[in-house]
């Protein structure tokens, strides 16, 4: 049974990781606009227009 | 220069290829030099959001960014100036970060180059006086997923108690450290995570009112302690678990609700409207100045379509103020030098001069807020349906759990029940299921409500929406059409080329008059000819030689008219003479929403009485009397004060009113109201404190609407019913001691469950069945 010891903190720790990763994704302002990026994408950057 | 030859110069013509692309025009009120005063120090620092010196970032508020080709083009400002490092659109927000180079570029360039392409930057008041945005969805965010990573682990840790697994001796040990992490793992949910249920509940209960957070905040307690209760002693396993579930959908719940209304502000004061600063005369130089800085004395310079943000005389001759935002007098007035303008019309032709009176905080328009409706709190007077409801409840089951506890403790001497039976009664009787429906139903409808562009300010609004039996109506723009009117001309038949004339001539004034003529005459051709001889008199008319005739268009008294007209004289007219001979005149006659007959019958034939306030004169009153019953329900030339009052009065009689309102001069009227409802014809522009708002074309189903609020009341009363039965049946059992406490925790989802699915499905039908498209 006390493997389960071991276990249980391992899956705590996993588990604090992906909060941590969650709060740092949060802070960096990734939940700020959730649509804009999906338009951005689609959307050509470097753009070489024929010329008339 | 054009938007398109901007875009073509800097080889951005791809802009009109993206999918959507819907041009959009600048504005053409914009002039030189408009934007200087962002250059002003004072006025520039509350601007910028980033500064080292060199690289700068500003965060401003485009009200006119509609499409995805929006996005392209003003994250390709760089290419348009050089200057300009990047710029970042948020969408939702209509929002973009732009970071610049402020040694090479100025605020004021920046913001002249946004209005050239089209997206005129929104700089208000509000801005300066320091109030960020701030960041509060992040903060919703870390408290949703702390409560998610809390409520999922101490769900994985409570899995061998679902299961009655590990019942032998040697789990003991396992058993309490698996108590004890959920302990750990649940405070930082009671702390942080629902920190603001308690804060709201806290502040309603020193208020001396119970709102929804209130019975939410109670259970949540009573759920915690009794775990730690049961934790501590080792009686159970405690419902740390379905305390951590709760707060976390009750976060998301509110997140998504925040997320709905993001872009719809309902408490807009007169800064909203004021600009930000305003040009100055000193000597011979004209400054720009923050109207903040005014002083009684400077004298201020207002250009055409300008508010005039202070009171002021007039030192210019004359002045044509349109007021339509104040009073919703539709037509301007013509003011002479030295008459007192007040704050808030808007100059209409030629750049005026004004001594200001009195200081922007101190003016007649700003007066207006220091009303007592507006420090007066909606939503703390009349407590809604369900937090009535659920104050009688809590305090019965908090009765009925403590006589449970008595009887068993004292009478029957029986400890440990007596324990158990206290928090199966406050477990099973949980109110959440009452506030789950309130929530669930009102949610609902506040979708369905948005869907159809109509959009409630909160909960509240909706239910005293229900409880609504008059309903008052604004005139200019809420039941008029704001762009358009009926015009018609009276006199001799007038040739084609005589109407080539008119509309050459009103096409180059920019009086709302001659716009609705031009626009009234749109299949007519404008002529290339040359006009010689052409001035415009604010106020009066135009005059300008055709050929060797001489054409006048304007006021009776400008074409030398004295001929009295027949009919109403209320109506605004535009004479035509040529060669001194009045050919005749244009009626001009605002134009209703084509659905409103249908839509005040509605109202009436419901019971509900309807009246009409209106700032303008008293036109139209022989058109409008049959429609709202009788003339004695209209009533003209109403100040913005007037129309508070007379809802004032509507209300001591006990009537329960929704005003409908558009402008500034309703502002009063709305916020005294039991529900203001402005009208928006665009949803994105700016409309006065409310408790709701609709876009114009909507206006028609505004019966509907009320009764989807009601049928709303009706739901939440059912679903009290549902949840009554269930207490009713487990409060039976709980009270007899014979109720397990995980039986209750199981009782208490399921019969939330079904409220939500009930509540869900009977507005989604009430919402079909009332609302037709």
């Amino acid at each position: 049974m006390s493997a389960l010891y071991l276990l249980i903190i391992a899956s705590l720790v996993v588990a604090l990781g992906f909060l941590g990763a969650f709060i740092w994704s949060v802070r960096k302002g990734h939940y700020d606009d959730d649509y804009t990026p999906s338009v951005r994408i689609l959307l050509d950057d470097a753009e070489t227009s024929p010329k008339v | 220069m054009t938007v398109y030859d901007l875009l073509k110069e800097n080889d951005m013509c791809r802009y009109y290829a993206i999918d959507g692309a819907q041009g959009i025009s600048p504005d053409t009120s914009f002039y030189q030099g408009k934007y200087d005063y962002l250059d002003l120090l004072e006025v520039g620092q509350k601007m910028i959001s980033f500064t080292d010196g060199q690289l700068t970032a500003i965060e401003w508020y485009l009200p006119k960014m509609h499409c995805s080709s929006c996005i392209w083009l003003l994250e390709h400002l760089y290419r348009l100036d050089p200057a300009i490092r990047s710029s970042m659109v948020n969408f939702p927000e209509k929002k973009v970060r732009i970071t610049f180079d402020s040694q090479k570029l100025k605020l004021s360039d920046i913001a002249t180059l946004l209005t050239r392409i089209g997206y005129e930057p929104y700089l208000s008041m509000d801005d300066l006086d320091g109030q960020k945005t701030g960041k509060w969805n992040r903060t919703r965010l870390y408290k949703i997923g702390i409560a998610g990573f809390a409520f999922g682990n101490i769900m994985m840790l409570s899995f061998p108690e679902y299961f009655h697994l590990g019942q032998n001796t040697s789990d003991q040990n396992l058993r309490l450290l698996f108590g004890a992490l959920n302990l750990l793992l649940s405070l930082p949910v009671l702390i942080y995570c629902a920190a603001d249920f308690y804060r709201s509940a806290w502040t309603a209960l020193r208020g001396r009112y119970l709102n929804i957070d209130a019975p939410i905040a109670l259970a949540l307690s009573c759920v915690f302690l009794i775990s730690v209760y049961q934790l501590v002693t080792q009686t159970g396993p405690g419902y740390l678990d379905s305390f951590a579930g709760a707060v976390f959908f009750m976060l998301i719940g509110r997140y998504f609700q925040d997320k709905t209304y993001a872009g719809v502000s309902f408490d807009r004061d007169y800064k909203s409207y004021f600009p930000v600063a305003v040009s100055l005369i000193e000597g011979e130089s004209e400054a720009r100045k923050p109207i903040t800085d005014l002083k009684k004395g400077d004298r201020m310079l207002v250009r055409n379509e300008e508010l005039i943000p202070a009171d002021g005389v007039l030192q210019s001759p004359v002045a044509l103020i349109d007021y339509s935002f104040v009073s919703g007098e539709s037509q301007p007035v013509e003011r002479k030098k030295g008459d007192t303008i007040y704050a808030g019309g808007k100059q209409k032709g030629t750049s005026i001069e004004l001594e200001v009176l009195r200081e922007v905080s101190q003016s007649y328009l700003t007066q207006l807020w220091n009303n007592d409706a507006f420090a007066r709190e909606k939503d703390d007077a009349n407590p809604t349906l369900a937090a009535r409801i659920n104050r009688y409840f809590s305090l019965a089951v908090l009765g009925v759990a403590t006589v449970t506890f008595l009887i068993w403790f004292l009478v029957m001497k029986n400890h440990e029940t007596a324990f158990l039976a206290f928090a199966t009664t406050l477990l099973v009787a949980c109110p959440c299921a009452l506030v789950l429906s309130s929530t669930f139903t009102n949610g609902n409808l506040l979708s369905v409500f948005s869907k159809n562009r109509f959009y409630p300010k909160n909960a509240q609004s909706i239910e005293r929406l229900a409880h609504i039996d008059t309903v008052v109506f604004d005139k200019t723009g809420t039941i008029t059409l704001p762009d358009d009117a009926e015009i018609t001309f009276h006199g001799i038949a007038l040739q084609h080329d005589e109407l080539v004339i008119i509309k050459t001539l009103v096409s180059q004034s920019s009086h709302p008059l001659s716009r609705l003529i031009s626009r009234h005459l749109s299949e007519i051709p404008i002529s290339r000819r040359i006009l010689t001889g052409f001035s415009e008199t604010a106020g009066k008319g135009m005059l300008a030689a055709w050929g060797n005739r001489e054409v006048r268009i304007g006021s009776a008294e400008w074409t030398g008219t004295s001929k009295a007209v027949s009919g109403e004289q209320s109506l605004s007219r535009v004479f035509v003479s040529i060669d001194g001979i009045v050919v005749g005149y244009y009626t001009i006659r605002s134009k209703y929403r084509p659905e409103l007959p249908k839509t005040v019958a509605e109202l009436q034939k419901a019971g509900i009485g309807t009246y009409l306030l209106s700032g303008d004169k008293s036109t139209d009153a022989d058109l409008l009397s049959p429609l709202f019953g009788e003339r004695s329900r209209l009533h003209f030339n109403q100040n913005p004060q007037d129309k508070l009052d007379f809802i004032k009065n509507l209300q001591q009689e006990g009537r329960r009113v929704l005003m409908v309102g558009d402008g500034l001069n309703d502002a009063g009227a709305l916020r005294q109201s039991d529900v203001g409802l402005a009208v928006s014809d665009d949803i994105n522009n700016f409309s006065p404190s409310c408790d709701a708002i609709i876009e114009g074309s909507q206006l028609s189903l505004l019966p509907g609407y009320m009764r989807l609020a009601r049928s709303g009341q009706r739901i939440i009363r059912q679903s009290f019913a549902i949840s009554l039965i269930y207490n009713i049946g487990g409060l039976a059992f709980a009270v007899s001691g014979s109720l397990s406490p995980v039986m209750a925790a199981i009782l208490m989802p399921v019969s939330s469950i079904t409220i939500v699915a009930f509540t869900t499905l009977a507005s989604k039908v009430a919402a079909t069945k009332l609302i037709k498209n």
